[in-house]
């Protein structure tokens, strides 16, 4: 009995959290022939990095309400993503989405877009999402699915508690500290710190292939963005050592300061 | 019509650096194309936003109320969004701070428009406008050609440098906005000591797994604090393992940063480490291992153990300073 008011004053959520394959962060990155897009012969790809904090901590919230919550995977990407999505689903997912689409969109308002569409028909109360994707570095798509939904969000959250029908959170930005209240529902992009994500258990890795897992085919809106060029950083010219131990620091100093001018 | 709005960042009432690299990029973009440069400045009432006509600004729009003190989105986009449709601006510049990485995307979904976002080249190509920015963490370079109008542009800190270029500056005041709060700032908590932060300070010296036990990051403390204005930054491997915090790595899965000098000490050097910091100015190496790949990106390095070293780099830049 009293177990029972305890959890009903959890509120029950119904959370989405929208991930991405990625290229895996040791990746040496190869430029394909036609100089605009990453020759993937050997590439790992792996569930976003910051996309697994926003399943972290889907699932504690879960946890925490009991029941009756549900948290539900969406990706949009090519088929080979499904593995992305069992890896979510490994990690205790209840179900999964997969938009499926051959080519990945550079202007992030088309995936925002594209997402939205699917978050709207499915009435959820929090969305989560990793504050980046660490292909395409555009720190943009949660953010605007938020606008997109009429919704509240906030970008880059290292601290979260939902309560009730809103939440507080905090975000880390130059020389401090953001606290932000919100309500829901609402789109929380998640950053590193913010919790510990789970490894998939061997049952949970089982479990995840019993799980439902839809594809659904999008249509993409028409680029705006067109790719000129994908090319590697130019090399740094190469260095030199000055010396072994602590004897090589005057030379140093004086390299930082009359070659280099920085000192 | 045309033209390019810049939106500027303050703290304080103080318009911050990045500010004026914007108002530099926005200018130059907005000369390319023959148009006028629009300032934006929110903030506190009192925010003193006069010196962006220094910088090439044709109208200052400020929106001055203590409300505005910290980051409010919802009345930030709503004045941004209202400026844009009123005036037709080609292009919104605004600096891919917390603020702008924010912003910007609320901007773009708003005006049904593209963003680029962390732009580190600008420039007009046959009319249209074409950005390069670092992708994979800066292992590779897009550049990219932007076919829609208008388009939302964040340019990443330290990569425009700030030009003068007198402008007329006339300053309009805009009334805040009775908008819904969605989202709410409520309170910004300062570090108990004020420190700069890796992605702004011109000096990071960074300490890795090598440093053995997190007491001796202590040893960074002390040069930071001698060459002043440096931040202590770290490799994922020290904050994975809880030595540091998290708002301090540098790395893919951490801040990507360029100072103009950059130490790393007793770190190896991570692929995912490298593309944090590859782009700093000058960097320094001092690793006992000399076949550490971070050798292969520093412009100096010094073989040796930096218990040794660093005590006594740290002792001759205080020399110097004092010198000085």
């Amino acid at each position: 009995m009293r177990r029972e008011r305890l959890r009903a004053e959890v509120r029950r959520v119904k959370i989405a959290v929208c991930v991405k394959r990625v290229p895996d962060t040791e990746t040496r990155i190869k430029i394909a022939p036609d100089g605009k897009s990453i020759d993937e012969a050997g590439v790992k790809f792996v569930l976003n990095p910051y996309d697994e904090f926003a399943v972290e901590e889907a699932l504690r919230l879960k946890e925490r309400a009991g029941e009756g919550t549900e948290v539900t995977a969406i990706a949009l990407g090519p088929e080979a993503a499904q593995e992305t999505l069992r890896t979510a689903l490994a990690m205790g997912v209840d179900r999964a989405v997969l938009l499926t689409t051959s080519r990945q969109p550079m202007d992030p308002l088309i995936t925002a877009r594209v997402l939205s569409a699917e978050l709207r028909s499915g009435g959820y109360d929090l969305v989560l999402c990793g504050k980046l994707a660490i292909d395409d570095y555009n720190h943009a798509v949660g953010t605007m699915m938020g606008e997109l939904l009429g919704a509240a969000s906030v970008s880059g959250v290292s601290r979260l508690e939902i309560e009730g029908n809103g939440g507080r959170a905090e975000r880390e930005v130059e020389g401090g500290i953001e606290v932000v209240e919100f309500s829901l529902p609402a789109v929380v992009t998640t950053d590193k710190g913010l919790n510990e994500p789970r490894y998939p258990s061997l049952k949970g890795i089982m479990q995840a292939k019993k799980k439902p897992l839809e594809t659904k085919p999008v249509e993409l809106e028409e680029e705006t963005l067109e790719v000129l060029e994908l090319a590697l950083p130019p090399e740094r010219k190469p260095g030199r050592i000055l010396g072994e131990g602590p004897d090589a620091v005057p030379a140093l100093i004086e390299a930082l300061r009359n070659e280099a001018k920085v000192l | 019509m045309g033209g390019v709005l810049a939106i500027l960042e303050q703290r304080e009432g103080m318009l911050k650096r990045v500010s004026y690299e914007a108002l530099t990029a926005g200018r130059r973009l907005a000369e390319a194309k023959g148009g006028r440069l629009h300032a934006l400045a929110i903030g506190p009432a009192t925010l003193d936003p006069s010196q962006a006509s220094r910088f090439g600004a044709t109208t200052i729009f400020a929106a001055r109320d203590d409300r505005l003190r910290h980051y409010q989105p919802d009345v930030y986009a709503a004045l941004a969004e209202d400026l844009v449709r009123r005036n037709g601006y080609d292009a919104i510049v605004l600096g891919a701070t917390a603020l702008g990485k924010d912003l910007g995307p609320r901007l773009a979904a708003r005006l049904s428009c593209p963003l680029t976002a962390d732009v580190t080249a600008l420039a007009m190509e046959d009319g249209a406008i074409v950005v390069s920015r670092p992708v994979y963490s800066g292992k590779a370079i897009l550049k990219l050609r932007v076919r829609a109008v208008p388009c939302v542009i964040s340019l990443r800190p330290n990569n425009f440098y700030p030009e003068e270029s007198p402008g007329d500056g006339k300053l309009q005041e805009l009334a805040v906005p009775d908008v819904q709060l969605r989202t709410r700032t409520v309170q910004f908590k300062e570090p108990e000591t004020a420190k700069l932060d890796v992605a702004e300070a011109p000096i990071v010296v960074s300490g890795g797994r090598g440093l053995k036990d997190p007491a001796n990051f202590k040893l960074l403390e002390d040069l930071a604090a001698a060459l002043g204005n440096a931040a202590v930054g770290a490799s994922r491997a020290v904050v994975d393992a809880g030595w540091r915090p998290h708002s301090d790595q540098v790395g893919q899965t951490g801040k990507t940063v360029s100072p103009a000098l950059y130490f790393a000490i007793g770190i190896s050097g991570a692929i995912q480490h490298l593309a944090g910091m590859r782009t700093a100015g000058v960097i320094v190496a001092i690793n006992k291992d000399k076949d550490a790949p971070i050798f292969k990106v520093a412009d100096y390095g010094i073989v040796g153990d930096l218990f040794e070293i660093v005590p006594r780099l740290t002792e001759e830049i205080k020399k110097l300073k004092a010198s000085e």
